[in-house]
């Protein structure tokens, strides 16, 4: 039997969506009280919950403070009830510790660190369900997260992987589709200024096809944006109104 | 517009694993129809007027087939009256499932404007996508779907205006439970036999239907032939359990009772195992893939060495088959015995459309009838059809639809008509097809990348190249080559060196990557020649006119420019992309006149004169290091300008100038595949040729020992030295005869991938790395290498798939099959030219040297026609001889004669056309005279019709 066909004739994928088109992204920001920020965010069926703490004084070792802005620690876990069969370490792993480094450069890009010089800033995310993409569902629901906790950031960080399949870029993909022996590449950016926060990519890839794969990433990365943009303010309406109360 | 639904699927994984998917339904999946208001589609497939005759639906209709329809009536599907069909999503992904080579050509046929075939992707359209229920198996949810579908259509299609005589949607199925279950439903659904024997216009589609389930027991008479083969649950157990094993079919070409079983063991370890007789053979095909049941030790048996063809033309189903399988019973030594077994289960059919003639039914009014593949090693076909009449005599397509186990022969139908057996069209096109040879004209699509005509080189190219169009450059080819793709130069420099330039056409400049143009010819893969007939590659533009380097015209080439002292040792080596000016096109004899010719003085002769110095030293060097010289016969046919016949037969002369364009050429390939192994280690194409298996050479060393002769294979250069120096008095033709014995030892050569292999030694030309620079006309190989020493050199960019080299290694397979291929339709078409010539010469008697010795047979070879016949020592009508074979000689003792190899013989040549279908080459013995077995030599007379013909 032949493997799955990724995209049809037609231009419809293996879920139905087309090329270009993301998985429905919701989300929700403030969903926990003790935090100073939190967020949960769905992009289809992958899940992730992130929240925010600080910024704060400079915990264990003083030897890390910065003297001219703050320090972001970062933290992935996946639970353990993530994917198809059962995790066994949560977090801890070479996969996490290399996400929570990825996401702590992305955040160092986008977060106004130099406000706060010796002090800390942490980001705790979680994925709660994986079907692919967790990299970027992770910096979109820590971006909503870092909005909550009213740290100031240079823009909404957003980030998408794509996928190449027979010389069409495919945005968002889900886990079938990552497992399916595609190459793909995610990438974080700062959607107003198009300045891009983190590229990174593990599979070959010819050169020739890499601005076209990126191009598609931050087209997608700018409509993950729009949404992103539309939770906030439908956040913060739903508070002021509150707050007048 | 997007609604989101989630489903769960369960898949099995080793373990159970639960699979959550997203399901995204949508609304802006169009119908596809121009009749259809509501749908903002920009473009429609299906016409408005979808008219095919037929009684049983008057109006104008689509059609839906479901998937068993596609899966088994594809060859009526792809008749062009077929028009204005709705493939479901469902449908196609079935089919994908189950089998590939129908959905390609499924998906041919989607592609193909005229056909008006529209993809529905029903799953994801929010009206059809049905849910599985509770206790539904995935066939028949699939079959709820295509209903849906099929009833969301004609909903969706029926207009007010439309009437009852409006636009209807018609399911077919094969299927009585889907059809009830649709007609409740209120959907028109068809039979697809039924609707396909309505068709008034098209009553011929009716002998391409694939005989479905319930025609079976019509046919066959009950009694049961065959074991019945085992499920694929139990095969497969067996298989791991190690009770079966699994393996290709193969049958014997000589032998229907026989046929062996390629068992791929791991690694380097496979084993054959020999099947015998109707029963065991159980139905498989030649090319299936089935699992086998070894039998118990004492049942095994030899491989027969006996030629035996099923000639039963007027037996049918009652054979009796022990008289058939007497036959096979031999004496058995314990030595000869092989691992033999018996088929138990089919895990892959692989049957293709076959080429063949009908066997016509001595019943006049019968509609079933015999049909014979050309392929001995396929079995005959059992095939209805009402135009017997007509199709007698002419070659003709049939595919298997199946093999019930109380048959004799596999049921099949009819595809199409090829033309009259024996005429030289149709002969090639089978000989095309048997082969798999592409060979249809080039598409618009392909043509549409041609360069535009009148064409001329512009100042950009010549600033982008070398000018080397002041170089006294010419080519050497054989005679009525157009398609040149090799010239040479030579000329002595200013500091007393030698400069050499091999100049080859850039055929890459003019083919870019990607293209359709590109991937018609990487399909392709090589040009094949036929006698008389070239297939090519690439369009004629480019190949005869564009590309070829013709004398006095601007072309341009890729050079590789050495700068050599006289000792013929590289200095300098340098490629560039350049302009030439070719002074002469050369033919090998021409070019040999002029070295010849002490009076000529001109700046081509000196320049042939000096490759010619140098070509013999760089030979030298290489037979030092071990290369071989081997030798196969090959023939050239003189053809008649008019009617293209043969009216004689040569075999090739090699002169000196031969030798001098081969160096020349092997030089410049060594020299880009280190240049392009260099830069590129990883995904470099290059050739290999591996050393032969010691135990290949059994036959040659006791060939030459029969006469004395020593035969070192130790290595390539004991090979060659060994070869070099095998001769025995009176006897000029041994070393020739031995070489071309020496030849058929040898492994074939292929193209790799460099990353994906690590053994690059080309045995034959003792050269540790290889590649095919110099043909880029006539192989793809040497385009790929041409763009790869391109981007290497800088000239030209590099493209995703050069870089990839897992597609390189699949390009490379393509290239070796089809170069394979290639070589048996030239053997083919050589073969039935050899039988043209003959045809109209009578029966000659010639001189022969004997090749092999077979148990019941010797295998002669006439050097002056380059030809190859079995003398057969016994005949079914008559007594057979005394036949003594040793094995050890091997000789065969006949009566009182005994023959070795390397004898001499006289035969007498005939064309046997008593079978219209395999004419072949008879050869009968003359000398030495055996009674009883010897033919009287023939009187001189068709020699001497021969010589008023020619006048």
């Amino acid at each position: 039997m032949a493997g799955l066909e990724l995209l049809s004739d037609q231009g419809y994928r293996l879920d139905g969506r087309k090329a270009t088109e993301l998985r429905k992204v919701q989300a929700r920001m403030g969903v926990f009280a003790q935090a100073d920020g939190s967020a949960y965010l769905e992009q289809g069926n992958t899940k992730a919950l992130a929240v925010v703490y600080g910024p704060h004084e400079m915990r264990g070792s003083r030897s890390r403070a910065l003297h001219d802005r703050a320090v972001i620690n970062c933290q992935y876990s996946m639970a353990t009830f993530s994917t198809a069969e059962r995790k066994r370490r949560p977090h801890g792993d070479r996969k996490s510790t290399e996400m929570s480094l990825h996401l702590k450069q992305t955040f160092e890009a986008a977060v106004m660190t130099q406000l706060f010089p010796r002090s800390q800033i942490d980001i705790y995310v979680k994925i709660l369900q994986s079907d692919g993409g967790n990299y970027s569902v992770c910096v979109n629901a820590a971006t909503l997260a870092v909005i909550d906790a009213g740290i100031p950031m240079r823009d909404y960080v957003c980030a998408c992987t794509v996928g190449f399949v027979d010389e069409t870029p495919l945005a968002d993909l889900c886990y079938a589709e990552e497992s399916g022996g595609v190459s793909s590449l995610a990438l974080a950016l700062l959607p107003r200024g198009g300045q891009i926060a983190l590229v990174q990519m593990d599979a070959r890839l010819h050169q020739d096809h890499l601005e076209t794969l990126i191009e598609a990433a931050m087209t997608a990365c700018k409509s993950v944006s729009k949404v992103l943009d539309e939770v906030v303010r439908q956040h913060l309406q739903e508070a002021s109104v509150l707050s007048r109360e | 517009m997007l609604k989101s639904k989630t489903f769960v699927k369960k898949t099995r994984s080793g373990g159970v694993l639960k699979v959550v998917r997203e399901h995204y339904l949508r609304d802006d999946i169009w119908c596809g129809s121009e009749v259809c208001t509501e749908c903002k589609q920009d473009s429609t497939v299906l016409q408005r007027d979808a008219c095919i005759e037929s009684s049983l639906c008057p109006y104008p209709h689509y059609l839906v087939p479901d998937t068993n329809v596609v899966l088994h009536q594809i060859d009526v599907l792809e008749d062009p009256v077929i028009r204005n069909v709705i493939i479901l999503q469902t449908v196609l992904q079935e089919v994908r499932h189950r089998s590939a080579p129908v959905y390609k050509r499924l998906k041919d046929i989607i592609h193909e404007q005229g056909r008006h075939f529209y993809t529905f992707t029903n799953e994801h359209h929010r009206e059809t996508f049905i849910e599985r229920e509770p206790g539904e198996s995935a066939n028949d949810q699939n079959d709820r779907a295509i209903r849906v579908a099929v009833k969301w259509y004609s909903q969706h299609l029926k207009t007010p205006e439309s009437g009852p005589d409006g636009l209807k949607v018609v399911l077919l199925t094969n299927d009585q439970g889907n059809k009830l279950k649709a007609e409740e439903t209120g959907v028109v659904v068809y039979k697809f036999d039924e609707y396909i024997k309505s068709l008034i216009g098209n009553p011929e589609l009716v002998d391409c239907l694939a005989l479905s389930n319930d025609d079976k027991n019509e046919i066959t008479s009950s009694k049961v032939l065959f074991p019945e083969h085992l499920p694929l649950s139990k095969v497969q157990a067996g298989i791991k359990s190690g009770s079966f094993l699994q393996g290709t079919f193969r049958a014997s070409r000589d032998n229907y009772l026989e046929a062996t079983v390629f068992v791929q063991g791991e690694g380097e370890d496979s084993t054959e195992v020999l099947i015998q007789g109707l029963q065991n053979l159980n139905r498989a095909v030649h090319q299936d893939v089935v699992a086998v049941q070894l039998l118990p030790k004492n049942q095994w048996v030899a491989p027969s060495s006996v030629v035996l063809q099923d000639d039963g033309a007027a037996k049918d189903d009652n054979v009796d088959e022990d008289e058939e399988e007497k036959v096979l019973t031999g004496a058995l030594t314990e030595t000869a015995r092989r691992a033999t077994g018996k088929v138990v289960g089919i895990i892959k059919r692989n049957w293709r459309p076959f080429c063949g003639m009908l066997n016509v039914s001595q019943i006049k009014e019968s509609t079933r009838h015999l049909f014979t593949p050309a392929d001995r090693r396929i079995p005959r076909i059992r095939i209805e059809t009402r135009q017997a009449s007509t199709l007698a005599g002419q070659r003709i397509m049939v595919a298997i639809d199946g093999w019930p186990k109380d048959s004799r022969y596999p049921n099949g139908h009819f595809v199409r008509s090829l033309g009259a057996a024996g005429e030289k069209d149709t002969e090639e096109e089978v000989l095309l097809l048997e082969h798999d040879v592409p060979h249809q004209a080039f598409s618009q699509a392909v043509l549409s990348f041609l360069p535009k005509m009148p064409w001329s080189i512009t100042p950009e190219d010549m600033a982008q190249r070398q000018d080397l169009r002041h170089l006294t450059v010419c080519s050497v080819d054989p005679p009525g080559c157009t398609d040149i793709d090799d010239a040479l130069h030579c000329r002595e420099l200013e500091n007393g060196k030698l400069e050499v330039g091999v100049h080859i056409a850039d055929v890459s400049h003019f083919i870019r990557p990607g293209n359709a143009l590109d991937k018609e010819a990487a399909n392709r893969g090589t040009t094949v020649y036929l006698c008389g007939k070239r297939i090519d590659m690439v369009p004629e533009l480019l190949s005869s006119n564009l590309c070829s380097l013709r004398s006095n015209v601007e072309r341009f080439a890729f050079s590789c420019i050495w700068e050599m002292n006289h000792k013929a040792e590289i200095l300098k080596t340098r490629f560039t992309k350049s302009v030439i000016n070719s002074k002469a096109s050369l033919t090998y004899a021409e070019a040999q006149m002029r070295i010849d010719d002490a009076n000529k003085n001109d700046d081509i002769t000196e320049s042939l004169r000096g490759l010619n110095k140098l070509a013999k030293i760089l030979k030298k060097k290489r037979i030092e290091n071990g290369a071989l010289t081997l030798s196969s016969l090959e023939v050239r046919f003189h053809m008649d300008s008019e009617t293209h016949d043969p009216i004689d037969l040569q075999t090739k002369e090699l002169m000196e100038t031969n030798s001098m364009v081969e160096e020349f050429m092997l030089l410049a390939n060594i020299s880009v595949a280190q240049k392009i192994y260099e830069e590129f280690p990883e995904s470099a194409l290059l050739r290999k040729h591996p050393a032969p298996p010691p135990s290949n050479y059994d036959i040659l060393i006791k060939a030459a020992k029969s006469k004395n002769v020593m035969i070192h294979t130790d290595s390539a250069k004991a090979l060659a030295d060994s070869l070099d120096g095998a001769k025995v008095d009176g006897f000029q033709y041994f070393n020739t005869l031995l070489r071309i014995l020496a030849t058929r030892c040898m492994m074939q050569a292929v193209y790799f991938c460099s990353g994906m292999d690590s053994d690059f030694h080309h045995y034959g030309l003792a050269s540790p790395i290889y590649t095919h620079f110099t043909s880029p006309i006539r192989r793809y190989a040497d385009i790929i290498v041409h763009r790869l020493l391109a981007v290497a050199i800088g000239a030209d960019g590099t493209y995703p798939d050069l870089m990839d080299k897992h597609k390189q290694s699949a390009l490379c397979n393509n290239l070796n099959y089809r170069h394979k291929m290639s070589q048996y339709a030239q053997r083919s078409s050589v073969a039935f030219h050899t039988q043209l010539f003959f045809k109209t010469r009578g029966i000659l008697n010639e001189k022969g040297f004997v090749l092999f010795v077979r148990k019941n047979a010797i295998i002669v070879l006439i050097p002056k026609f380059g030809l190859e016949g079995t003398v057969f020592f016994d005949s079914k009508d008559k007594a057979s001889p005394n036949l003594v074979f040793d094995e050890e000689g091997p000789t065969l003792k006949v009566e009182q004669h005994t023959f070795h190899i390397f004898d001499q013989v006289k035969v007498t040549i005939s064309l046997d056309d008593s079978n219209i279908q395999h004419q072949k080459i008879r050869m009968a013995l003359i000398e030495p005279v055996i009674p009883g077995v010897s033919v009287p030599a023939p009187e001189a007379e068709p020699q001497a019709k021969k010589r008023k013909l020619d006048r």
